[in-house]
């Protein structure tokens, strides 16, 4: 099995840069894994349809901390169209869909996660913020 | 066969358990230490279902042929046998459901239900496991009953005067976990009984983490009832276990309704089957009660003295050596010869999940998150945890890997 604990996601969970309570958002969300207790509060702040900052605070396991920090760090600066696109293009690739080479590499740092399709119990962990972003911007 | 295999149980190099547990015998490289969430099973159980569908299976109760009376005299002779497991004298006290959760689900809505009253009490552990709790919880928002919640002591001992505090003239009824699935500590049911029936009232016992670890004497812990599921006791999925007193089962109302437990059924009403019936509504899993039988009957066999000693045998080494490594935090801090089957912990600075996942790739099978007890574990700040879980048919080797495992964790986040 590829392990998915790589250095990219070590790195993200070790020093998480959107990790802060931001200052003035124009939109924030909770998020919960129910089955671990994991909790996520995403902070948006959204100037006319461009997602100007991103950042989350909370806690959880090392899949779920990294996993938001690289979803911050690629929205950061997108349009909500592109950032629900990512969305959507990422919480396919963890249930095991194909997505092409070119949606993979803009997925960026997050399409390291792709291999969490093949540890079922772990899926949601990497899913809490992006869940939380699509609910976000829905 | 047994007598071979219970003189050195304590010797933990050897393992003369896993060649009866065929899971376990053919994944030589598994350490399973999940057994506090569901056991593995006997090869004895495993056949027992399967025969009685080769050679017993009808409906029961209602067939007015062999193959059914056949099937009828198997859940007879299930529940007498499963009655003089747990101590108890009569079997029609002995209620079959799906699970323990069904079972204290039937103690609370049923029994609780029908005698609770605006400003009674009804006082649980804060340790319960959810199944233990949100019944309760249910009932009290519904009759207007308070929960009153009793707490352990850093050791995590429910003290005397915790009880005495506690346990007053408005308690109706006290539910406790007879072990705690995190703690694996065993609380003080007969004192539990002792105080409540002073007052009157009735005592719940939620026995799913202690039947696979000790003899269970239902006289002797002098409950009022007292559940289980089968398949953390080596038996199949699917059987729960709720022992009431005959009086008590006869005089609460029927928790389901249907066929099998009516005595006479008008346009109008019915009137019910005496008990056990009276609570078994629907056809019941008679190859699974049959098979439940078995796996307390191989417990048995083996000895509940040599599996006490073997365990404690094994959580001696297993603490031993968990604590010994400088990361590990535990959780509750709980004498290992007090603990009956599960050990909690965190390595420091990692989440649980990523623990379990590692150790996934090791091959160490253990429980990562709340652990189904998210109050127990939000009183002792903490967000969640690792719970490693013992049977007899572990051993050394099995420790041994989680050991490997714990450094295999450490040095995927440290280097």
């Amino acid at each position: 099995m590829a392990s998915i604990y790589t250095a990219a996601l070590m790195r993200h969970n070790a020093h998480p840069d959107y990790k802060y309570a931001m200052h003035d958002p124009s939109l924030t969300r909770e998020g919960v894994n129910p089955t671990c207790g994991d909790e996520l509060t995403l902070s948006l702040r959204i100037v006319d349809g461009i997602i100007e900052e991103a950042a989350f605070t909370g806690h959880g396991c090392a899949v779920s901390q990294a996993s938001a920090d690289m979803m911050a760090d690629l929205i950061d600066g997108e349009s909500v169209d592109e950032a629900k696109r990512l969305c959507s293009l990422f919480l396919r690739m963890v249930r095991g869909d194909t997505i092409d080479a070119a949606d993979r590499a803009r997925l960026d740092e997050a399409a390291e996660l792709e291999s969490i399709a093949f540890m079922p119990a772990r899926v949601k962990c990497a899913e809490l913020a992006w869940r939380t972003l699509e609910d976000a911007l829905a | 066969m047994i007598s071979r295999k219970t003189p050195h149980v304590e010797d933990l190099s050897a393992n003369p358990f896993k060649e009866d547990f065929p899971l376990l015998s053919s994944n030589p490289q598994l350490a399973f230490l999940d057994s506090a969430a569901t056991a593995q099973r006997p090869r004895s159980v495993i056949e027992a279902q399967a025969e009685f569908y080769r050679t017993t299976n009808a409906n029961a109760l209602r067939g007015l042929y062999g193959l059914s009376m056949r099937a009828t005299a198997a859940i007879a002779d299930a529940r007498s046998a499963i009655a003089r497991a747990i101590g108890a004298d009569d079997p029609c006290e002995v209620i079959a459901c799906r699970n323990a959760s069904e079972a204290l689900n039937m103690a609370a809505t049923a029994f609780a239900g029908s005698i609770l009253r605006e400003g009674d009490e009804v006082c649980i552990t804060v340790m319960e496991h959810h199944s233990n709790l949100i019944p309760w919880q249910q009932v009290c928002k519904a009759s207007g009953a308070r929960l009153v919640y009793l707490y352990p002591d850093e050791q995590g001992v429910i003290t005397p005067d915790e009880m005495d505090a506690k346990i007053g003239p408005r308690t109706r009824i006290v539910a406790a976990a007879h072990v705690s699935n995190v703690l694996g500590i065993e609380n003080p049911i007969a004192e539990l009984a002792r105080r409540v029936h002073e007052r009157g009232g009735y005592l719940v016992v939620d026995g799913a983490q202690s039947v696979p670890h000790m003899r269970i004497d239902v006289a002797a812990l002098d409950c009022d009832f007292f559940a289980f599921s089968a398949h953390k006791a080596f038996g199949p999925f699917g059987i729960g276990i709720l022992w009431g007193r005959r009086a008590l089962l006869e005089a609460m109302p029927p928790f389901l309704t249907g066929g099998e437990m009516i005595s006479r059924v008008t346009q109008e009403s019915a009137s019910w089957a005496p008990i056990p019936e009276k609570f078994e509504a629907g056809t019941q899993d008679a190859a699974g009660l049959v098979a439940t039988a078995v796996g307390l009957r191989y417990m048995e066999e083996i000895g509940m003295e040599a599996i006490r000693r073997r365990e404690r045998a094994l959580m001696r080494a297993c603490t031993d050596a968990l604590f010994a490594l400088p990361f590990i935090e535990p959780v509750g801090d709980v004498d290992p010869e007090r603990r009956h089957g599960v050990v909690a912990f965190n390595v420091a600075g990692i989440h649980p999940h990523d623990v379990a996942s590692i150790l996934d790739s090791c091959d160490v099978a253990i429980r990562a998150g709340h652990h189904c007890a998210q109050p127990l574990l939000a009183w002792m700040g903490v967000e969640s945890c690792c719970r490693a879980s013992l049977a007899f048919y572990n051993d050394e080797r099995d420790i041994a890997a989680l050991v490997d495992g714990l450094n295999t964790v450490w040095r995927t986040f440290h280097g």
